[in-house]
């Protein structure tokens, strides 16, 4: 089960697939779909979510370099970054710009 | 350039090509695309993919969510975890596609003349496209499409196999902000184009509910942080609708 394997087959299989079949589905049912249907939204917010599982999936249990920086900064890096995008016109550049300088502060002064 | 032919109208397909690359050069996303497929080329290089694999999952899944779940969990989930998740990440393809094919229909417009274009609706062509396309002769429109989407994946293939180099040869303290800044980003671009409360909710609870799950070892972790908190999300969404 480990993508030493076959990696490219899975980018087939399980990338490209799943994601193009959507894409088909949508030419072939084409109009007669409404967007703000319930059955779309409760989708689009089950999407959501999981996309929001990577993203913690990825600052808890990080990957080579990053996993190098305590998870205290990872961790006030993400709040930081977003209170940064409240508090400054709900700009994700500054709120990205925020995250990335206290994620570098941090690892300045705690350690990579 | 304009080869009349039996095809298309004589001065059509390949200046509108053309256009659409132009646009897409122009386009405030083909920055916003440099920056995140950097990120996800660095995370590829940190989950032991080879640079060809990544830049082929940018040209053939084109869709960053999916290529996230897949470079992430792909050394360490089961296929099956693995596409399910993808699948459910792409769902949102199908009202997409749906919405933008009146915009792309003309008189004699085949199926299978969709496809290529289809295949290049991700959130940023799709909202380009949208906006650009719709200004233009309906004949031009699929040619435009083409060449906007050929721009914009031209843009994130290049910075996939650019992050994976930088990925490879930053000092570690770069090559960390650099895997940072998806994360980051994600969270960032979530926040903003959540108009509606279901949108933030989803969101937030899925970053606290993953950790939830993934203590309790019960597999499958992504989908049922999507099932679990999108559903908690959609039932405070209606119940407060029907409130109102």
């Amino acid at each position: 089960m480990s993508f030493a394997m076959e990696p490219y087959l899975a980018l087939l299989l399980i990338g490209f697939l799943p994601s193009e079949a959507w894409r088909w589905l949508g030419i072939v049912l084409g109009r007669g779909l409404d967007e703000n249907s319930e059955i779309i939204l409760w989708v689009r917010a089950v999407a959501t979510a999981l996309i929001a599982g990577v993203v913690a999936r990825i600052v808890l249990i990080p990957p080579g370099a990053l996993a190098g920086v305590p998870l205290s900064v990872r961790l006030v890096a993400l709040g930081g970054g977003f209170l940064a995008f409240l508090f400054i016109r709900r700009s994700a550049f500054a709120g990205v710009l925020a995250g990335e300088a206290l994620l570098i502060a941090g690892a300045l002064a705690f350690g990579t | 350039m304009s080869e009349p032919s039996a095809e298309s109208p004589p001065k059509s397909a390949a200046k509108a090509f053309a256009d659409g690359l132009r646009s897409a050069f122009g386009s405030v996303f083909f920055y916003v695309l440099l920056g995140n497929y950097l990120g996800i080329g660095a995370l590829a290089h940190e989950f032991n993919f080879s640079v060809l694999w990544m830049v082929l999952s940018t040209i053939l899944i084109w869709a960053a969510p999916a290529q996230l779940i897949l470079i992430s969990t792909l050394g360490t989930s089961t296929l099956i975890e693995v596409a399910i998740a993808v699948t459910l990440s792409s769902v949102r393809f199908l009202p997409m596609v749906a919405g933008l094919l009146p915009t792309l229909r003309a008189e004699g417009t085949r199926q299978r003349d969709l496809v290529l274009p289809m295949h290049f609706t991700a959130i940023s062509v799709w909202v380009e496209g949208l906006r650009l396309a719709g200004l233009l002769p309906r004949a031009e429109r699929v040619a435009f499409y083409n060449g906007l989407g050929t721009g914009l994946m031209f843009s994130a293939a290049v910075a996939s196999a650019g992050g994976y180099y930088l990925a490879a040869t930053l000092p570690p303290l770069l090559a960390a902000a650099l895997l940072f800044f998806t994360p980051m980003a994600v969270l960032m671009v979530s926040a903003r184009n959540s108009r509606t409360l279901l949108d933030g909710l989803s969101f937030g609870l899925g970053l606290v509910v993953w950790p939830a799950v993934a203590a309790m070892k019960l597999g499958l972790e992504l989908m049922w942080t999507g099932l679990i908190a999108g559903t908690i999300a959609y039932v405070v969404h209606r119940v407060r609708e029907g409130v109102r």
